[in-house]
């Protein structure tokens, strides 16, 4: 495969379930402000705080209410990281790389973006619409189609990785801020109001059935175990891994790679860690510390991908 | 079949010619119609789909059209409108009413492209060579020597089979008479074919019925006829040969075909950025390292090439590649060099070429042409300026181009003191009435000019294929002649049909 080529899809891949997560987290902030009272946490800033960008959002917006933290996180088209920019993006990648992806794949993904970009101005923070929920279910199908209209080949599992990473990166993004808002509320631990909010963190994720099931109980530890360390849940950080180390496996036997690259290295290393941890290690370090920790690994691995396979040096 | 062609074609309709249809209130305006003749009667092999047209509810071709035009827009067959910051995107404009070329037009059509073809394939090794045709005065020295697209790094050069146009989009206009000619050869790297396999898929889902009981000649085994060609033209030491598709990259206006065509024939779409010259070969470089690449179809233009043989600035091509190219080491489609056969001058004289190489007349005949590096040529073409179409001779797209009849006085000096200046770069031609297509403007069916660019393959000197079909150009805008699509040119499907013992499409083709 093309390394230019790989390298697209790989990004193609992240920047759509970039998108996807930054649909979640608004359609969740938006349907939980119906449900909770005025007075209470104001859910908006801890949002931007997520994106990492605060300074760029205070300069343009100054106030986090529900109009100005929507318009930023998924319309504003001077902002790369917002959905429409990283749809914008993934739409362009998807264009260099047409042919080697299925024209369903293509087309949805053209679909998608002019969705996004005509979206009515009245709809954007409107807690009421359903524009934020049709955005993951585009997203899903999206993950559907390339799933099911493309061989499982090299390209494919650039594909994964992308998502993968992306989205073990997301779902250690969503629980930090919100540990750290929730958390030092701890005067609240155990109320109405508390459940409420780690439902809608486990809503984020489509996590909350699972974890019913599993725990009935909200319970911090139990998930912070279920958004880090779930065997099987697709959206939690450990099957992520898993997946992702996997995928980055079948890259390596196909291009003939004698010994395992930086990425494959780095990421078998953060595989472990994670297999040999648990919550309540995790908690009682700091899960700011962790989520930090976690996420300067997966930038490391991401580097490595580029020198590992999309950036090679003329040497056959 | 054979023995019952001298009884009524097959598709022409029992009855009497009363029973033709009639495309009633269409306004002829004193052009030739493709379509209909000068009593608004459907021509022969039109009258299934004049008999449809007349039978629709009325907006029920715009509803078609629309729904045609919503399908191209998801299938992201766009170019985007840069002067708008909103990045508003654009289909290529497409007209639902298709174009049909009988079967005996075809015949016509077919017989002197595959004569034009061999006799420039015959010119470009010649020329490169021997240059006989320059020896023997058909052809003056210095109207090649100065042509810009005249490559001295080609000389001595002979491509693998001796072909050096193996795709070609040769231009042919219709004038009142209803006569073809033979407006442009197109012989670099002509564009537009992934929209004629694109608006059949389009217009076999939209009407079908009428699609099947016209005897449609198929398209679709465009994409594996040149991946057979460009298989055929790979360097004779290789068995099994890697081919790519060499593209400008994603800006280039023709992106969305060079990715249909890579993806059509399942081969690598590349940029100049993939690939890398080492020891006498060309390789890509992929995620296993590098990988051999024998046969590239490009479609870059000569000059972008090859920054170490062509223009130094070029980032689009390769370095070194026509080192690789001259030790035969990777077959090149179309060759480097053949935009000399196709510089508007050298087109002139197309006609002695086919009598020098092949000792016959030109079947499809030239548009009359002065050349006005010919003293006599330029004077009559500088005092009937305000008659005659100037061009030109090394631009294409419609640019550098003088209407005369609809220029203004300024515009008209204008290019009097151009041709004055460099004779060589200009060649002038009447203005044709081209023949029109109802079209859709509004609900209405209105006539607008069009020209046909039928495509060519030849992977060897006297094999030469030649699509049944082709683009047809249609000015949109109302009395325009210019059919290019950067200005107001659109589309159209074009119906060739088949004789008795024909293979005919069917809907259900891919």
């Amino acid at each position: 495969m093309l390394s230019r080529v790989a390298e697209s899809i790989y990004w193609m891949s992240r920047q759509v379930e970039r998108a996807e997560n930054l649909a979640r987290f608004i359609e969740v902030t938006l349907h939980m402000t119906l449900e909770q009272p005025d007075y209470l946490v104001d859910p908006w800033q801890p949002l931007v705080h997520a994106t990492g960008d605060n300074e760029l959002f205070q300069e343009k917006y100054s106030v986090a209410n529900a109009t100005n933290v929507v318009r930023f996180m998924a319309f504003d088209s001077d902002y790369p990281s917002s959905m429409i920019s990283c749809l914008r993006a993934a739409r362009e990648n998807a264009r260099c790389v047409r042919d080697s992806l299925s024209s369903e794949s293509f087309q949805h993904l053209n679909d998608f973006y002019h969705f996004v970009r005509d979206a009515p101005e009245s709809q954007l923070s409107d807690p009421t619409s359903d524009f934020f929920e049709k955005v993951r279910e585009r997203s899903l199908l999206w993950s559907g189609i390339v799933d099911s209209t493309m061989p499982h080949h090299v390209g494919w599992h650039f594909l994964n990785l992308g998502r993968l990473l992306e989205r073990a990166d997301k779902t250690s993004r969503i629980l930090d801020v919100k540990y750290f808002s929730l958390h030092k509320r701890m005067d609240q631990v155990g109320t109405a109001l508390d459940d409420l909010q780690w439902s809608t963190l486990l809503l984020a994720i489509s996590g909350i059935e699972a974890y019913r099931r599993e725990h009935h109980l909200v319970d911090i530890q139990k998930i912070v175990a279920f958004f880090v360390f779930h065997q099987s849940f697709p959206r939690s950080i450990f099957p992520c891994i898993t997946g992702a180390k996997w995928s980055l496996r079948n890259i390596e036997n196909d291009c003939g790679a004698d010994v395992p690259g930086n990425a494959s290295q780095q990421l078998s290393v953060l595989h472990h860690r994670l297999a040999n941890s648990n919550a309540q290690e995790v908690i009682s370090r700091g899960m700011h510390e962790f989520v930090d920790d976690f996420q300067h690994q997966l930038n490391a691995v991401g580097d490595s991908l580029a020198t590992d396979f999309f950036h090679l040096t003329a040497a056959s | 079949m054979e023995q019952h062609q001298s009884s009524l074609p097959a598709s022409q309709p029992p009855g009497t010619a009363t029973e033709t249809p009639r495309l009633e209130q269409y306004q002829l305006d004193g052009f030739f119609d493709e379509l209909v003749d000068s009593d608004n009667q459907a021509r022969l092999d039109a009258e299934k789909l004049i008999a449809l047209i007349n039978a629709m509810p009325p907006g029920e071709l715009l509803r078609r059209q629309h729904a045609i035009e919503r399908a191209l827009f998801r299938m992201g067959i766009t170019f985007t409108v840069y002067s708008d910051s909103a990045g508003t995107e654009k289909i290529m404009p497409f007209d639902v009413v298709p174009r049909i070329v009988s079967s005996m037009n075809w015949k016509h059509i077919e017989a002197g492209l595959k004569q034009r073809i061999r006799a420039l394939n015959y010119f470009l090794c010649d020329i490169y060579n021997e240059r006989a045709i320059v020896k023997d005065g058909v052809i003056p020295s210095e109207l090649i020597d100065t042509a810009p697209a005249y490559l001295k790094e080609c000389e001595g050069l002979r491509p693998f089979n001796d072909v050096w146009c193996h795709i070609t989009g040769t231009d042919l206009v219709r004038d009142n008479s209803g006569s073809f000619y033979v407006l442009e050869d197109n012989l670099r790297c002509p564009s537009g074919v992934s929209y004629v396999l694109q608006n059949r898929h389009m217009m076999k889902r939209n009407f079908p019925q009428v699609f099947a009981s016209s005897r449609v000649r198929p398209v679709s085994d465009y994409a594996s006829r040149l991946f057979s060609l460009l298989e055929d033209i790979r360097p004779p030491h290789v068995s099994s040969p890697t081919i790519v598709l060499l593209t400008p990259g994603v800006y280039n206006s023709a992106y969305y075909e060079h990715s249909f065509l890579a993806q059509s024939m399942g081969i690598q779409l590349v940029e100049g950025r993939d690939l890398v010259v080492e020891g006498g070969f060309v390789y890509m470089r992929t995620t296993s390292g590098l990988e051999r690449v024998d046969v590239i179809y490009r479609r870059i233009d000569d000059a972008f090439l090859d920054p170490k043989a062509f223009r130094e600035d070029s980032v689009l091509g390769v370095a070194g590649l026509m080192d690789v190219y001259r030790r035969g080491n990777v077959a090149l489609a179309n060759a480097p060099g053949t935009g000399i056969a196709d510089d508007k001058v050298i087109y002139a004289f197309v006609p002695k070429m086919i009598r020098y190489y092949l000792d016959e007349e030109a079947i499809l005949p030239n548009v009359p042409t002065y050349v006005c590096q010919d003293d006599d040529d330029r004077k009559y073409v500088l005092e009937h300026i305000d008659e005659l179409v100037v061009k030109a001779a090394g631009e294409s797209g419609g640019y550098g181009i003088l209407i005369g009849p609809h220029a203004t006085n300024d515009e008209r000096d204008e290019f009097a003191a151009k041709i004055k200046e460099n004779p060589r770069n200009w060649i002038a031609q009447p203005t044709l009435e081209l023949s029109r297509v109802p079209t859709l403007a509004g609900e209405q069916l209105e006539g607008r000019h069009v020209d046909l660019r039928p495509y060519i393959l030849c992977s060897r000197q006297n094999d030469v294929w030649v699509l049944p079909g082709g683009l047809t150009r249609v000015a949109l805008k109302k009395g325009s002649l210019v059919v290019n699509s950067s200005q107001g040119g659109g589309s159209k499907d074009t119906w060739v049909i088949a004789e008795a013992g024909q293979t005919v499409a069917s809907v259900g083709d891919k």
